[in-house]
């Protein structure tokens, strides 16, 4: 007699913890021939506010942590990630109705990408900053630092439900800034066990959320939210990503405006996640 | 005469040869402007100084397409050692009409004229000494190997220091290979104005510097134009706001220098002399017109009666009074209705149980001017404490503990500037890397160079002007399409006239074009050398 399965239960990822849909509200996952795979939760405006709380409270900590530490924790993440290859590619291939190899594939490049973006972390602040040679009796360097709290709406194409959130989400994150990151509307799972993976490789609580449901009505939220500092919005481009960006500006975000497919892989966007500060320490008279 | 005071020594006016009028400057000629003509006075005695032309809509057409011409047929194919030697004649000839553009500068913004004569005007030259050496050696921006040129530049500056935010803004831009229409300040035209003769000294190529003059009007009609690529602006955030508001979706690349309300924390530690010296510095400079100024003094508390009689007694030695005069301390306040301002918001500051100390210093009954004043017992939710004045008013707030110092200089919208006041070294590194802010000074306060990148955090906008960093802010690497280009022929399907002016992409078309020509833009290291890519 076959073994009768246990379906997972899908929800969301914030501060840490698993929660449902504060509105109690979830909708429906197909994989090829519209065949059900799961319900989801359908985030409201409370989950995301609830998202960027948990982010704030996170991010000064993820940011104190060293750059070697952050970067073996992205690096954990991919050792992790590797363990459940199988589970993964499974779940990619249900969800996005595609071929077991190419599956794989995806995870695999899903994979690779933490590994670079890990290397990054404690590096990127020694191409992107350096001394300046100022006229006078001072030390002066300039350093990148998080710009602080990321919101973002993931690749939604098909084909980009693992790699697409891993190449939002890594990036950002390795500066020491947190994300409140809106999953593929269509595929969101992988991005949920992803959290389970975030959840067990030494990411803090908060420093990575992620929302499930519809970025249409999600993203404005973010887009408004006060205490948001910066919106990727490389998932967006089939929402009304220009009201998104006008109501980024009432608070100066910095936004990165749509990217179809997935994210190139660049020392860019980890910068663009970054503020300059520069420091002019007084050298004393001899 | 007593012990503090001098006789007046003012700086002749002589050196200056002003027209009566002045038009605009576009494409290499001055020409006259559509709009009704305006005054521009010295804020000193309210004198008129020379009437200006006002640029309309049309006139900043003329100027975007003189630009546009000098870019495609000129400064975009010129070799960057060639830009890079008219960057070096214009520092040369700023250097030697230094004197002149002091006078110009005090006369027409009202600051003191040792602090044009000192800070505003060497500066200026150094900005473009600086700058002149990278436009041949833009490999090594930061932006992997022969990055481009954005294209025209719109650059939007303020009237705290005219002729410096000029060269701020043109500096950079033309060293990496944009040509550029800049507005300056309706208050404070007159340097911009002696700027564009400089340019034609120079023998710059017609329409690569185009100045037009005007109010918030031209300044719009330069935001909104489709043509541009790129816009730079120093001011309030809330034009920053309706300027970040107004180019999105249009691809066009922006920097914002918007407002601050910085901390300039004292600890008990900190070497007193120099403290007192640099918090006058830090807020009393340039009248307090200064967006990074040290508007938020945070003494800490065991040492907070010794600093206020200290700094009492400093302020009252300032001399308050004619711009032109050598000794000037404190100069007038820029406009009238920049007064008005410090007044209502110092009055609310007395209103909300602040304890407003003035320096006893007389006024002159013509002008606009302002006394040093201190507020103390202020308390974090005082509207002194948390907006920006903009004027020689100082909050001074204490604090027990260091991290308290953190949280409360971290307790704002702003992310400017910061200073931080202590002998122990291994405190200022920590507090420094805690502190939310683009520049912090440690142990000195309101110190610029052209080497050394100055921007902000959070509201006080993004992107960074000065050193390597403030050159990115004017260039994409190469591998990104410009905004210009890229809705050109291909994409449009329109080859009548200029179809890459066509701003709100069309659905479904908002291409990789469009995300890369902005996301770069808001902030300069954003753009950096590609994976794999040698650094």
């Amino acid at each position: 007699m076959s073994r009768l399965a246990v379906p997972k239960t899908y929800k969301l990822y914030i501060g840490g913890q698993f929660p449902r849909s504060e509105s109690g509200r979830s909708y429906e996952i197909v994989g090829a021939g519209d065949r059900f795979l799961a319900n989801a939760a359908k985030a409201s405006r409370k989950d995301a506010r609830d998202a960027v709380r948990a982010a704030r409270a996170a991010q000064p900590g993820w940011a104190r942590a060293t750059a070697y530490n952050r970067g073996q924790v992205l690096y954990r993440v991919a050792e992790v990630l590797e363990g459940r290859r199988g589970q993964f590619a499974d779940e990619v291939a249900a969800v996005e109705g595609v071929a077991d190899a190419e599956a794989l594939a995806e995870v695999d490049a899903a994979i690779d990408l933490w590994v670079w973006y890990a290397g990054w972390a404690d590096k990127f602040a020694q191409v992107m900053g350096n001394a300046n040679p100022v006229a006078g009796p001072y030390f002066n360097i300039s350093v990148p630092e998080p710009t602080g709290v990321v919101a973002a709406v993931a690749p939604q194409s098909r084909g980009t439900s693992l790699l697409g959130i891993t190449a939002v989400v890594a990036p950002a994150i390795l500066s020491g800034n947190s994300i409140v990151v809106v999953a593929s509307e269509r595929a969101p799972l992988s991005a949920i066990s992803l959290s389970e993976v975030l959840a067990t490789s030494d990411v803090p609580g908060g420093v990575v959320n992620v929302l499930t449901g519809s970025p249409a009505e999600i993203a404005p939220w973010l887009a408004s939210h006060a205490d948001v500092n910066a919106l990727d919005l490389c998932g967006a481009e089939r929402l009304e990503w220009v009201d998104l960006q006008i109501a980024a500006a009432q608070t100066l975000k910095r936004v990165l405006t749509p990217e179809p497919g997935v994210p190139a892989a660049t020392l860019e966007r980890i910068g663009f996640f970054t503020e300059t500060k520069t420091v002019w320490h007084t050298k004393s008279m001899l | 005469m007593g012990f503090l005071e001098y006789a007046p020594a003012p700086e002749s006016r002589s050196i200056l040869q002003l027209r009566d009028r002045y038009g605009l400057f576009i494409d290499g000629q001055f020409v006259d402007g559509s709009g009704d003509p305006f005054t521009t006075i010295s804020p000193a005695d309210e004198q008129p100084i020379a009437e200006i032309a006002r640029a309309d809509s049309a006139d900043v057409d003329k100027a975007v397409a003189a630009a546009r011409r000098a870019y495609d047929q000129v400064w975009s194919r010129m070799r960057g050692s060639d830009r890079g030697k008219y960057l070096f004649r214009i520092a040369r000839l700023v250097q030697e009409r230094a004197r002149e553009l002091a006078v110009a500068e005090s006369l027409d913004n009202g600051k003191p004229i040792k602090e044009s004569r000192d800070v505003d005007v060497p500066l200026v030259a150094a900005w473009f000494f600086y700058y002149a050496g990278w436009a041949d050696k833009l490999d090594h921006a930061g932006l992997g190997a022969d990055p481009k040129a954005l294209g025209v530049a719109g650059q939007i500056i303020p009237w705290n220091f005219p002729l410096l935010m000029l060269a701020w803004k043109i500096a950079p831009a033309l060293a990496a290979g944009n040509t550029v229409v800049l507005k300056p300040a309706e208050t404070t035209p007159l340097t911009a104005l002696l700027f564009a003769e400089i340019v034609q000294q120079a023998d710059l190529p017609p329409g690569v510097v185009n100045i037009v003059t005007g109010a918030g009007d031209t300044g719009a009609a330069i935001v909104d134009h489709p043509d541009v690529d790129k816009i730079a602006f120093t001011g309030s955030t809330d034009v920053g706001r309706a300027i970040a508001r107004s180019t999105a979706g249009t691809g066009k690349k922006i920097t914002l220098e918007l407002g601050g309300k910085a901390a300039n924390i004292v600890f008990d530690d900190a070497p007193i002399d120099q403290a007192i010296e640099g918090i006058v510095n830090g807020i009393f400079f340039n009248q307090g017109h200064v967006c990074c100024a040290g508007s938020r003094l945070l003494v800490q508390e065991n040492i907070h009666d010794e600093v206020i009689d200290r700094l009492k007694s400093r302020l009252s030695t300032l001399r308050l009074g004619d711009p032109l005069d050598k000794n000037t301390d404190i100069g007038a306040i820029n406009s009238s209705e920049q007064l008005e301002r410090i007044r209502q918001i110092s009055a609310i500051g007395e209103e909300e149980g602040a304890e407003r100390w003035t320096a006893p210093c007389e006024l002159p009954s013509q002008g606009f001017w302002f006394a040093p004043t201190i507020f103390t017992n202020v308390s974090t939710s005082n509207r002194i404490a948390r907006d920006e004045i903009f004027g020689p008013v100082l909050s001074v707030l204490t604090f027990r503990t260091p991290d308290e110092a953190i949280k409360k200089a971290n307790n704002t919208p702003y992310g400017l500037s910061a200073g931080v006041w202590s002998e122990k070294g291994s405190r200022i590194l920590a507090v420094a890397d805690q502190l939310r802010a683009g520049v912090v000074w440690a142990n000195t306060f309101n110190r610029f160079d052209p080497a050394s990148p100055f921007g902000g955090y959070k509201e006080s906008g993004f992107g960074r002007e000065g050193g390597r960093h403030g050159l990115g802010a004017y260039l994409a690497p190469a591998s990104a399409p410009v905004r210009n280009r890229v809705l050109a022929p291909t994409d449009a399907g329109d080859d009548a006239g200029r179809p890459s002016l066509e701003t709100q992409p069309a659905a479904g078309a908002t291409g990789a074009s469009e995300s890369g020509a902005s996301s770069g833009g808001s902030k300069p290291k954003s753009s950096r050398s590609k994976k794999g890519e040698a650094k």
